[in-house]
């Protein structure tokens, strides 16, 4: 056989499952950033006693779809004075860095792309935070001032927090020990505890760092529409504007895969290794069953036809997700000796294909389970809070979160040397560094009330610092 | 195989926008070729399985520097920039370093040639499970072997960081 050739069967033999990873993930994304649009204005909706969109599809389920077409089909217009190359390049670098990035991310044990890479959480962590030199060239090559603004903002605001949350991702890789995607959470559950609860700061930190580099609200003054038009975006429309949309959603679900890894115990469900505790194992199929329910009790209250069907389909959709969900219950049944005689066989063979499918599912429910509450803490403290300014936000990334974020790994390093060295109890440890920590946070903002207050009985009170040159 | 045309693929892109780099009139597009040089030199790094330092490339240079470099160049009016002669007469001294780097790596080549694995042949790269583990490795030596040096070259650092902070600031 021709040698070229041979190589690249080999090299498909040992890479095929990584290789459909990688395509689901450029596949699904998209999608999945589609629907957390309906999500977001859903939840909006609720929040503020609205029904959201309700026309496309039943409950407004099919409204992402309608939106990606009107913006595949929208007409694309590149000012006359935008430098063309960089004008096309800049949404592709935002979106091609968020995909890029998701590939170092494992959504459950089963999932293969980058799990073993050595330096895991960097990758994801680095590679994403190329999407800003995206931003950056489409600020400036729009040649509008409203964009170059809203770039600069953002890059002040992104080189800001990220150190504050690469800080807080350093407090927790402390206690991981490793990089590696897989061992950062294998060494949750051998500790039998989500680093969450061993180090709440750092989670705080990042928390409100990652809602700053993914700029949404309150954080989000490169975009913010009373003062900037539409930010950086300003002069995109069509696909391209969708390619930044996309990085931007992308990033969401980035940031909120970083977290459950690092804090919130990966893929591990709640109280894994807990054997009383079994039974969360039938949650997964048992959600999905009752979503499914739900739609074929709702298909009947649908005005048109057409959405009856649709609700149908959902319903049978969750169905079929149920079923392989469902293993763990069957097997669980089937250990009471439900079984005809000369059928042992049979129930070997079933136990050992459930054995090799059944973690990967469950694994990958509880991570997007988790992301999903991520983000929905995300949209919650968007439609709540008001937003900064942009002093305002400076002011709390580089005299609070970072200052905060360094005696956070001050005191979570201590801690584990006295963990390590000296034999303490872990939660004797992690409290008192915990407690050291916002001692400190205490101090930090009692010390920064009594300066801008210093300041402000000084100098006649003024206008908000006017050498502030990125304020729009 | 594979591992030669991944190889060929990365310094070619290197050494293409490496020229394109030196060559381009507007000093946007010559930060975006050098990003792509740099891209392409993290590319090689992970060939080779050397992730941290592709990882560290790619964090350092072009999520760090480069952004401090296009933050800088979007706050340049560049129209101005375009009509000034921006190419200095150093040619000839250029050209003589340029020639003594090029005998240098081809003495190297030269001496290296009988080697296995070294000279005009690739350097075939170890397979991964070969290999120690690249980020340990790393933290390994610089804070057991090499921890002075280092130390001294983060207090250099921070020094540089400080006079540019007290340089900045406006005395009142």
């Amino acid at each position: 056989m021709n040698p070229a050739l041979h190589d690249v069967l080999i090299f498909l033999r040992s890479w095929w499952v990584e290789l459909v990873c990688g395509v689901v993930i450029v596949a699904v994304v998209p999608l999945a950033a589609g629907y957390l649009t309906l999500m977001e204005r859903k939840l909006m909706a609720d929040m503020q006693a609205r029904l959201g969109p309700m026309r496309v599809g039943p409950h407004g389920l099919l409204q992402p779809i309608a939106d990606a077409v009107k913006l595949l089909i929208k007409e694309d217009i590149i000012p006359d004075n935008a430098d063309k190359m960089i004008f096309w390049l800049a949404p592709v670098t935002s979106m091609t860095a968020a995909l890029t990035a998701m590939g170092g991310i494992a959504f459950g044990p089963a999932f293969l792309v980058a799990r073993d890479l050595n330096v895991g959480l960097l990758f994801v962590v680095g590679v994403s935070s190329m999407g800003l030199i995206g931003i950056m060239l489409g600020g400036w090559a729009s040649n509008s001032h409203y964009s170059i603004m809203g770039a600069l903002r953002s890059t002040a605001q992104l080189v800001s927090y990220e150190t504050a949350a690469g800080l807080a991702l350093v407090s927790g890789l402390l206690m991981a020990g490793t990089l590696k995607i897989r061992a950062i959470v294998d060494m949750q559950s051998g500790d039998h505890v989500w680093f969450i609860f061993l180090a709440p700061v750092a989670f705080f930190i990042y928390l409100v760092a990652s809602i700053a580099e993914t700029n949404r609200a309150p954080f989000d003054l490169p975009e913010a529409e009373s003062e900037l038009v539409a930010g950086y975006m300003t002069e995109y429309s069509g696909f391209r504007w969708a390619c930044y949309f996309l990085g931007e959603y992308s990033n969401m679900i980035l940031v909120g895969a970083v977290a459950t890894t690092l804090f919130l115990g990966g893929w591990l469900r709640p109280f894994s290794n807990v054997s009383w505790m079994n039974w969360l194992d039938a949650v997964p199929a048992l959600f999905t069953a009752a979503v499914g329910v739900y739609c074929v009790y709702r298909a009947g209250k649908q005005p048109v036809r057409v959405q009856v069907w649709f609700m149908w389909a959902v319903a049978l959709a969750c169905f079929v997700v149920a079923l392989p969900l469902g293993l763990p219950i069957v097997t669980a049944l089937l250990k009471f000796k439900f079984l005809p005689p000369g059928l042992h066989g049979a129930y070997l063979f079933f136990m050992k294909i459930s054995a090799h499918i059944v973690p990967g599912l469950l694994g990958g429910f509880w991570f997007l389970l988790k992301i999903t509450a991520y983000i929905y803490l995300f949209m919650w403290v968007r439609f709540t809070l008001p937003r900064y300014r942009f002093d305002q936000l400076m002011h709390l990334g580089w005299y609070i979160l970072i200052p905060l974020a360094i005696v956070n790994v001050l005191a979570v390093g201590v801690a584990m040397i006295l963990k390590m060295e000296y034999g303490w109890n872990r939660w004797l440890a992690m409290i008192l560094s915990t407690v050291v920590t916002l001692a400190a946070a205490f101090f930090l903002l009692r010390w920064n009330d009594k300066r801008a207050a210093a300041a402000s009985s000084a100098a006649p009170p003024e206008q908000p610092s006017t050498e502030d040159s990125y304020a729009g | 195989m594979l591992d030669k045309v991944i190889f060929f693929f990365f310094a070619g892109v290197a050494i293409l926008s490496a020229a394109l780099v030196v060559t381009r009139r507007n000093v946007m597009h010559s930060a975006v070729f050098l990003i792509t040089a740099l891209l392409a030199v993290a590319g090689i790094f992970l060939q080779l399985r050397a992730e941290f330092i592709f990882i560290a490339q790619v964090i350092l240079y072009v999520g760090g520097i480069m952004v401090l470099f296009i933050f800088v160049i979007m706050l340049v009016n560049l129209d101005v920039a375009l009509h000034q002669v921006q190419f200095s007469r150093q040619k000839w001294v250029a050209l003589l370093v340029g020639l003594v780097l090029a005998a240098e790596v081809g003495v190297m080549l030269w001496t290296s040639r009988g080697v296995p694995g070294q000279g005009f042949l690739l350097p075939n790269a170890v397979p991964g499970g070969q290999l120690k583990p690249n980020t340990e490795e790393l933290a390994g030596r610089l804070f057991d072997a090499y921890l002075l040096p280092f130390e001294i070259a983060s207090v250099l650092l921070l020094v540089a960081m400080v006079g540019a902070v007290v340089m900045a600031k406006k005395r009142t």
